[in-house]
């Protein structure tokens, strides 16, 4: 988005709406995750069985900013920065959406392990979560303040996040090899791991989106992308 | 020099270099400096905000300004290296080899084939054959020969808006220019003789050089390898009409092309 306004107001309202709707989906996403692991920590059926209920807002919320966004495109054939805007809503609500869909995953199984005792004191899950949700809400921030730079360290934080995941992994595992009265636990809370480690992914691909809104820059699989240049300039020799 | 300075070269390419162009309406400056490369062979799109410059530089590439009273140029314009305004050279074979095509078509009052075979006669053009031939491949080329083989020798009058278009577009054609102007030719078209005559820019760039000024910025995304903004008589920003359309680098630009102007 440019600095200045748009001439027609009406424009200027609807892409101003888009952006308050995705910072309320945004900030819905964010409650999510922070539920669910509490609702882990503190072994809260109802707080679990809410946060599924919760998603529903944030589905629905991805339905309407689609068409906002197809309205727009078709009615306002944007261009630059606002084509580049519409085009991060589009990809980011999905994303977004998925998130969401991570946290009632985390919640389903808090809803499994209720009927066992706890396996173990949970200290990397936690962590993982907060980064996590601390990682969302770094990103939203980046994209209100168009701050390509504060979306680039984001995904520096992916690492983060994915050390924790092998730590995690590698923990659970002792246990599993301990005792098999432990597995069905365990896996419970490797999945739930798993599913962090994917939401701080999906977050990277939100942060990789500012970047491309604010500088035009593609960052999106660099090396993979480097790779496969250089494998196609080795066939053409 | 004289006319034959700026016969067509055995290989045109159609490339227009422009060099440190300024355009005056007696002593106020209404353009420049400009300096760019208009690539051969291509579709530019120059577009901006009214009395920008565009319609002026558009003129200047071919001359027409010097109809204007008081109008002054300065700089060079180089169409395959051949200098337009060098000493000598005559505008009238400028124009035979940069054509030019008005926002309003503006045929003459006379038959189908006159109007397309006019430019031919006036270049000395007798032999009717001849005549007949390259006015039928000019009105193929503009897409028009299917619909007047018929009646070519009825009034030019008689077509429809989007078809006396494309018939001043064969009628620049029939001389064989290099380069082809075109000063919005669809503003005053219904979406589909609009869509015709942007098909036919398309094609058009396969053989001849197509520099056109547009109001309308999907037409320019449309239509152009490249596109040109110009504001207040300035070249602001000169680039690949992909870029211009997706990122472009100066604020002024994007702020005209997303509508934030003013």
């Amino acid at each position: 988005m440019a600095g200045r306004e748009h001439t027609d107001r009406e424009y200027e309202q609807e892409l101003r709406q888009l952006r308050e709707q995705l910072l309320v989906m945004g900030s819905h996403v964010e409650s999510i995750i922070g539920d669910s692991i509490r609702s882990l920590l503190e072994r809260d059926v109802k707080l679990a069985e809410r946060t599924i209920q919760a998603d529903k807002t944030v589905n629905r919320m991805e339905v309407e900013l689609d068409g906002l966004c197809l309205q727009i495109l078709a009615r306002r054939q944007p261009v630059a920065s606002d084509l580049r805007f519409i085009t991060l809503v589009l990809k980011v609500v999905t994303d977004l959406e998925r998130i969401a869909d991570l946290g009632v995953n985390i919640c389903e199984r808090v809803l499994e392990l209720d009927a066992e005792p706890q396996l173990k004191p949970y200290v990397d899950i936690p962590h993982m979560g907060q980064e996590v949700q601390s990682m969302l809400r770094e990103v939203l921030d980046a994209f209100v303040a168009k701050d390509a730079n504060r979306a680039r360290k984001i995904i520096e934080r992916d690492e983060v996040v994915d050390a924790l995941y092998a730590q995690v992994f590698r923990e659970l595992l002792t246990f599993m090899m301990e005792s098999g009265h432990n597995v069905y636990r365990a896996t419970r809370l490797q999945s739930i791991a798993k599913y962090l480690e994917r939401m701080a992914d999906h977050t990277t691909n939100l942060a990789e989106m500012v970047i491309f809104m604010v500088d035009g820059e593609d960052v999106r699989h660099l090396t993979s992308r480097a790779e496969t240049d250089e494998l196609i300039r080795r066939d053409h020799n | 020099m004289t006319q034959t300075a700026l016969a067509a070269s055995e290989s045109p390419t159609g490339n227009l270099a422009v060099s440190e162009l300024f355009v005056y309406y007696g002593p106020k400056r209404a353009l420049g400096p400009v300096t760019m490369l208009i690539p051969g062979k291509q579709v530019t799109a120059l577009v901006g905000p009214s009395g920008c410059g565009k319609s002026t530089f558009l003129r200047s590439l071919n001359r027409m300004n010097e109809m204007i009273p008081g109008c002054h140029v300065k700089g060079e314009v180089n169409l395959d290296d051949e200098p337009i305004y060098g000493p000598g050279v005559d505008a009238v074979a400028v124009r035979r080899r940069i054509g030019m095509v008005f926002q309003k078509s503006n045929p003459f009052p006379k038959s189908i084939y006159d109007n397309v075979a006019y430019g031919l006669r006036i270049g000395g053009l007798t032999d009717r054959s001849e005549l007949g031939g390259k006015v039928e491949h000019a009105l193929k080329q503009s897409a028009l020969w299917d619909e007047v083989k018929d009646r070519l020798h009825e009034s030019a009058l008689g077509l429809s808006g989007g078809q006396q278009q494309r018939l001043c577009i064969a009628r620049a054609l029939a001389v064989e220019p290099d380069v082809l102007l075109m000063d919005e030719p669809a503003s005053a078209l219904d979406p589909i003789a609009t869509a015709h005559i942007e098909e036919l820019i398309h094609e058009l760039a396969h053989n001849y050089t197509v520099v056109i000024v547009t109001h309308n910025m999907q037409q320019a995304a449309r239509v152009s390898h490249h596109t040109a903004f110009f504001y207040m008589g300035d070249l602001v920003e000169f680039d690949k009409t992909e870029t211009i359309f997706t990122k472009p680098k100066q604020s002024r630009t994007e702020d005209y092309i997303t509508g934030r102007f003013g």
